[in-house]
């Protein structure tokens, strides 16, 4: 069974643009995505549209559906109301390249900033083995598809276009949070690089990241939290600092 | 379809090379509601914490404190009050005698205010930084918790260590609310269940806390080398679920506590004893 459905499109490039009023068909069980390929497919055959697996699993169709940040192929039309008109446009934080496809280069920036996992020198393959408990929290954060949500629902970038040059985004906080929680990760001044360079001090955890991710990642208490709480062991706690001069240790172990 | 204006400025979703959109949000839902209702709470609580602090009476009926005033440990306490004694002395400021309560009342307003639930619920309802997620907020800068005084917020954990200490002597006066009103023991009022609930809702918001899930375990690197630990995060990580919940109930349990010995000692209710 089928209904049509009005969609509100934006259509246009960095410099110019609009919202253009479409009606299309949309069959039972379609997602979002579904029905902008059928608007591309009978009525805007230039429509610019980022997708890939149609599966919640690629993190490309990431777009604002009624304002809010989502995947278009995680989308149900029948979540609308009968009648109600789907406004569909870009990511808002970052820039529009056309129509519904934005250019995220500002986080593969963001991750290249990031330090790499670093085990002890030396360790060969298969050296360790990690218990399940030591490894489950990273592993959350390895559910990351990379769709940008997270970034582009951050009011801190998102409202603040000059933080962007300071502020790596809950995406980046996860990576971090990750590595530091990683057994066999010794880099030592994670936490500290976290607050001075990556911009953590500038969430105030309001938590729209965790509100948007796809994966269901909290992000925001079970990565960026603890990634406070690590900050303020390191820097914030003259006990705890004095207790690292006097047993020679970052942290416990 | 009309071609929208170019809105752009230097900064937020209206920054150039973004989509030109002229609304600051698109989102058709009621955005609003949840920082509205935030907003009426706490201002709702404050005004009222704000009048029980400042008016100095009706806060002990013998055996019941109420949780604005405990430890009450002024000279000017009321006859019975002062459990732990009455090492501030009395204070006078510009010759106003300052309440015993403002004494104690700084150390859980420091914990709820530097809370990472509270921060989330003022962040969004008083501050609109942001109101919703993917509203635009009003204001040109924005340097989060980087500086004074917000840099403040890192302070969470001393404050955390405060409210444990007031956690045990809430504890203590619920357990000297099985007396009676002449002091003797074995007797229990709807004061006493007041009182008891008060406490254990105050252990579960401290028990589920983000400082106490870091500092029980989170901080390690490495569980396997310390199960109890690990078992220790394991239930605190579970009750951080329901911080948000525990924190409201709380507030609201402090104020409903105090409301029902202002009641009590001002004489407007009988305490009734159940044995």
């Amino acid at each position: 069974m089928s209904k049509r459905v009005k969609l509100r499109i934006w259509r246009g490039d960095s410099k110019t643009g609009a919202l253009k009023d479409v009606e299309v068909e949309a069959n039972e069980g379609e997602v979002v995505l579904d029905v902008i390929h059928r608007v591309q497919a009978t009525q805007m055959g230039d429509l610019a549209v980022r997708w890939n697996c149609k599966a919640g699993k690629c993190g490309s169709c990431s777009m604002e559906i009624n304002g809010k940040p989502r995947l278009a192929c995680m989308t149900q039309v029948a979540n609308f109301e009968e009648g109600e008109t789907i406004t569909i446009t870009p990511l808002r934080a970052f820039p529009v390249i056309k129509d519904l496809v934005t250019d995220v280069s500002f986080n593969y920036k963001k991750a290249m900033e990031v330090d790499s996992f670093t085990p002890p020198a030396g360790l060969k393959a298969g050296e360790v083995r990690m218990a399940q408990v030591d490894v489950e929290r990273s592993q959350e954060f390895r559910k990351c598809i990379e769709c940008f949500l997270c970034q582009d629902t951050c009011h801190v970038i998102r409202d603040h276009e000059e933080n962007k040059k300071s502020f790596a985004g809950p995406r980046f906080f996860i990576r971090l949070a990750e590595l530091d929680m990683h057994p066999l990760d010794i880099l030592k001044n994670r936490k500290q690089k976290a607050q001075a360079e990556h911009g953590l001090g500038m969430c105030n955890i309001t938590k729209c990241c965790t509100e948007v991710c796809p994966e269901h990642i909290k992000i925001t208490d079970n990565a960026i939290i603890p990634m406070k709480e690590r900050v303020v062991d390191v820097k914030y706690d003259p006990v705890r600092w004095l207790g690292s001069k006097i047993r020679k240790r970052e942290g416990i172990v | 379809m009309a071609l929208l204006d170019s809105k752009v400025e230097e900064t937020g979703v209206f920054s150039a090379g973004r989509a030109l959109l002229t609304d600051k949000t698109l989102r058709t839902d009621r955005w609003w509601l949840q920082p509205l209702i935030t907003f009426t709470v706490l201002i709702l609580f404050v005004i009222y914490a704000t009048f029980r602090a400042f008016e100095n009476k009706n806060y002990f009926a013998e055996p019941l404190i109420s949780p604005f005033y405990s430890p009450c440990l002024s000279t000017v306490c009321v006859e019975g009050a002062a459990h732990f004694g009455s090492p501030i002395g009395s204070i006078t400021l510009f010759g106003l005698l300052i309440s015993p309560a403002l004494f104690i009342l700084i150390f859980p307003l420091g914990f709820r205010m530097t809370c990472y639930y509270y921060r989330k619920a003022y962040y969004r309802s008083f501050w609109m930084s942001p109101p919703a997620c993917a509203v635009a907020e009003p204001h040109k800068k924005y340097t989060g918790e980087t500086r004074a005084p917000l840099i403040l917020q890192n302070g969470h954990r001393w404050f955390f260590y405060a409210g444990l200490v007031l956690n045990i002597i809430l504890t203590y006066d619920a357990i000297i609310a099985f007396k009676n009103e002449e002091g003797e023991w074995g007797h229990m009022s709807v004061g006493t269940l007041v009182l008891l609930a008060n406490a254990t809702l105050l252990w579960l918001y401290s028990a589920s806390c983000h400082t106490c899930r870091h500092t029980l375990g989170g901080r390690l690197k490495t569980f396997s080398k310390h199960p109890i630990r690990y078992k220790a995060w394991t239930i605190v990580s579970k009750l951080n679920h329901y911080h948000p919940n525990f924190a409201w109930v709380s507030l609201f349990g402090v104020a409903l506590t105090d409301l029902y010995v202002r009641q009590v000692a001002s004489g407007a209710i009988t305490n009734f004893y159940f044995f």
